[in-house]
């Protein structure tokens, strides 16, 4: 066999990061007290580093692969990578204020937190049913043991706990599935598998039943109804810069890696896949949407909301193949990375804001602690009314453009009623993410602590915020740059 | 019958035997050495397929780690097997029901067209040194990534069990050698009291 010698410079973000992350672990056993305040200087360089890495190493527009096939770096690994970075990088700073008061900020926390971007990281070059299997466990073994994180606080145990038996068990959804397509195709390469022309009448029943397993196991793990269970639970378990974490890049990454299988992979079969991921998304639209008006919590109905919005992640995905029509494809694939990186960017913006007005002692997760935040700071509650407006969907926020796009591509695949339950479903959900604004603008406060964070966190969340209504305003740039990634890799 | 056949019927005899000896044996402690046997007697049928590599790994893994593990836990707890056997009989139908529906699908799958296929053709040679070759070279960057799962696993293990007991006096030799005599010597000084 001959056996060429991979490309490490593909590989060379992802070293970066796994060394920084080893290195930290070091720092966490060894390291003397006062070396603590470094861990998150090497975390953040690191994610730095490995940003620059990326765009330097692979701004080659062309589709690169090493080792055999098994990884490949286009321009949609190059997006959702960028954002992964992004969200990650962003995460540390408003999760850092919040841990250091409470005693958690530890170079395992950080060694964690880039285990778990590794992990991303391979989501989205994978090109293997066996690599993302085991890009999929390396993120979340390391999400489940930042849920648990503070120990001592049995909220956080028990959210840990539920959260690491229902992840095992769709792992397991995911593999069974993975290993009757491999009895079915005989092969666990992805593009072997999409040119395996004709499956035996037999194996085509295999094969379909693999999927159904497949689909189970990515809807699970992007939160999607009926494998939702455990989303409220967790995020609102969670340390809230854990929630903000698990709300924001893995989302992109089970994007990545739904797009790869399901479009990549198994395009062929979509007349399998497709209907799964209607169902899937229409129960998670109506349902996330209907439940997050009961939460009195915080935490819970932004997770119940993000369920919602998986939803149209995958409604995006569902509808992108019309009777082989090119075009339709492009349009519904590009308005769904879109929409997942708008919604990654406004996650971040909504939990940031909770770390915010968090404080030692104070959490800030309820509905009742947003109560007169225009009195505290009249630009942090402004920033709340835009990241509110922007999950909501109102014009000229630039989640409006991302429900538009999917919706258009809902529409130009023929499914009205589809459209039309996803409108009115977004019109219930509007109650709620109103409701947060009148209670920060119309509320008396219920305590009047002032707002403590670093200069950093407000620098940075005001950004993101403004990001917000700045895309809203001119949505053209970041459509385009989804539109071009779809272009270039399909 | 060839010696295959007769060693089959053996190590498969001796499957049966460890699988029956485990559901019905009263011991915990005695079940997990029935598991070890059935383990064992699969190895033995693995070995007989020519996958020497698979059975190798059943029992290192299994009878060396797993179930001795297993063993460590069974022993460590105080088992109340009275309690564990309550309530057999009221449950009986319910898992007759679930052994009956798995041994119907099982009939099902194994006779239909789906797999029923050729036997893959037995490969020439070692299959562990394939196994190794191909792990090395072709699938490297998975091999790497599944160390990667370990380290991991390590740091959550470590993080979410390890705690620094503060009930515990322990002596730290580095303190002692470095300690300076102000810190143990406290010179206080005290006016003359006046008569």
């Amino acid at each position: 066999m001959a056996l060429e010698l991979p490309n490490f410079a593909l590989l060379a973000p992802q070293i970066v990061i796994a060394l920084a992350a080893l290195v930290l672990m070091t720092a966490g056993a060894f390291a003397r007290e006062r070396w603590r305040q470094w861990n998150y200087v090497v975390a953040q360089l690191a994610v730095i580093v490995a940003t620059l890495l990326t765009v330097f190493t692979s701004g080659d527009p062309r589709v690169q692969t090493t080792f055999g096939g098994i990884f490949l770096v286009d321009w949609i690994t190059l997006v959702v990578q960028l954002f992964i970075y992004l969200s990650v990088f962003a995460a540390l700073i408003y999760g850092r204020f919040y841990l250091i008061e409470r005693g958690l900020e530890r170079a395992e926390y950080y060694a964690l937190v880039l285990l778990s971007l590794l992990g991303m990281q391979i989501l989205t070059v994978a090109n293997h049913l066996l690599l993302f299997y085991l890009g999929l466990e390396l993120m979340s073994l390391a999400l489940y043991a930042l849920v648990a994180f503070d120990r001592n606080h049995a909220l956080r145990a028990e959210a840990g706990m539920k959260y690491f038996v229902l992840g095992a068990l769709a792992s397991g959804l995911i593999l069974y599935g993975l290993s009757l397509i491999y009895g079915a195709t005989a092969t666990l390469s992805l593009p072997e598998i999409s040119s395996v022309a004709a499956l035996r009448p037999g194996d085509e029943r295999v094969f379909g039943f693999g999927l159904a397993f497949l689909v189970a196991g990515i809807a699970f793990k992007f939160g999607a109804v009926p494998f939702h269970m455990w989303v409220a639970d967790v995020y609102h378990g969670a340390p809230t810069p854990v929630t903000l974490l698990l709300a924001s890049a893995p989302k992109l990454a089970a994007f990545a890696l739904a797009f790869r299988l399901l479009v990549f992979g198994f395009f062929e079969y979509a007349h399998y896949w497709q209907p799964m991921l209607m169902v899937v998304a229409v129960a998670s639209i109506v349902l996330g949407n209907l439940a997050a008006i009961a939460q009195k919590n915080l935490k819970r109905m932004l997770a119940y909301s993000g369920i919602s919005h998986v939803g149209f992640i995958l409604l995006g995905l569902a509808v992108g193949v019309v009777e082989g029509n090119h075009q339709l494809a492009l349009n519904a694939y590009s308005a769904t990375l879109f929409y997942a990186i708008v919604y990654a960017v406004m996650s971040l913006a909504s939990f940031g804001l909770i770390l915010l007005m968090a404080r030692s002692g104070f959490e800030a997760e309820w509905l009742d602690d947003v109560k007169g935040l225009n009195q505290k700071s009249p630009w942090f509650a402004a920033m709340l009314l835009i990241t509110m407006f922007s999950l909501a969907g109102v014009p000229f926020f630039v989640g409006f453009f991302a429900k538009l796009a999917v919706l258009q591509a809902v529409v130009a695949a023929g499914y009205l009623w589809v459209a039309v339950l996803a409108v009115v479903m977004s019109l219930i959900g509007a109650f709620y993410y109103l409701r947060v604004v009148k209670l920060a603008y119309f509320d008396e406060p219920t305590e009047r602590q002032p707002l403590i964070a670093s200069s950093e966190t407000r620098v940075l969340l005001s950004g993101n915020a403004l990001a917000l209504a700045l895309f809203g305003l001119m949505p053209q740039g970041l459509m385009s740059l989804a539109a071009y990634a779809m272009i270039a890799s399909l | 019958m060839d010696v295959v056949s007769f060693v089959f019927t053996l190590f498969a005899f001796f499957l049966l035997l460890g699988a029956l000896g485990t559901v019905f044996s009263r011991n915990p402690v005695a079940a997990a050495m029935w598991l070890v046997l059935t383990f064992f007697s699969a190895g033995g049928v693995w070995l007989l397929l020519q996958a020497e590599f698979l059975a190798l790994t059943l029992v290192l893994v299994y009878v060396g780690a797993v179930m001795v593990l297993f063993l460590f836990v069974v022993m460590m707890l105080d088992l109340n097997l009275a309690k564990l056997r309550e309530g057999f009989w009221h449950n009986a139908p319910l898992a007759l029901l679930v052994g009956g529906a798995l041994a119907i699908e099982l009939y099902l799958m194994l006779t239909s067209p789906a797999f029923h296929r050729a036997a893959a053709p037995a490969v020439a040679g070692s299959n562990t040194k394939m196994i190794g070759e191909v792990l090395y070279t072709v699938y490297a960057y998975p091999f790497e990534v599944a160390a990667m799962i370990l380290v991991v696993a390590m740091i959550a293990a470590v993080t979410l069990t390890h705690r620094k007991r503060s009930d515990v006096r322990v002596v730290k030799p580095e303190e002692q050698i470095a300690v300076k005599a102000s810190e143990r010597l406290k010179v206080v000084s005290l006016p003359a009291e006046k008569e």
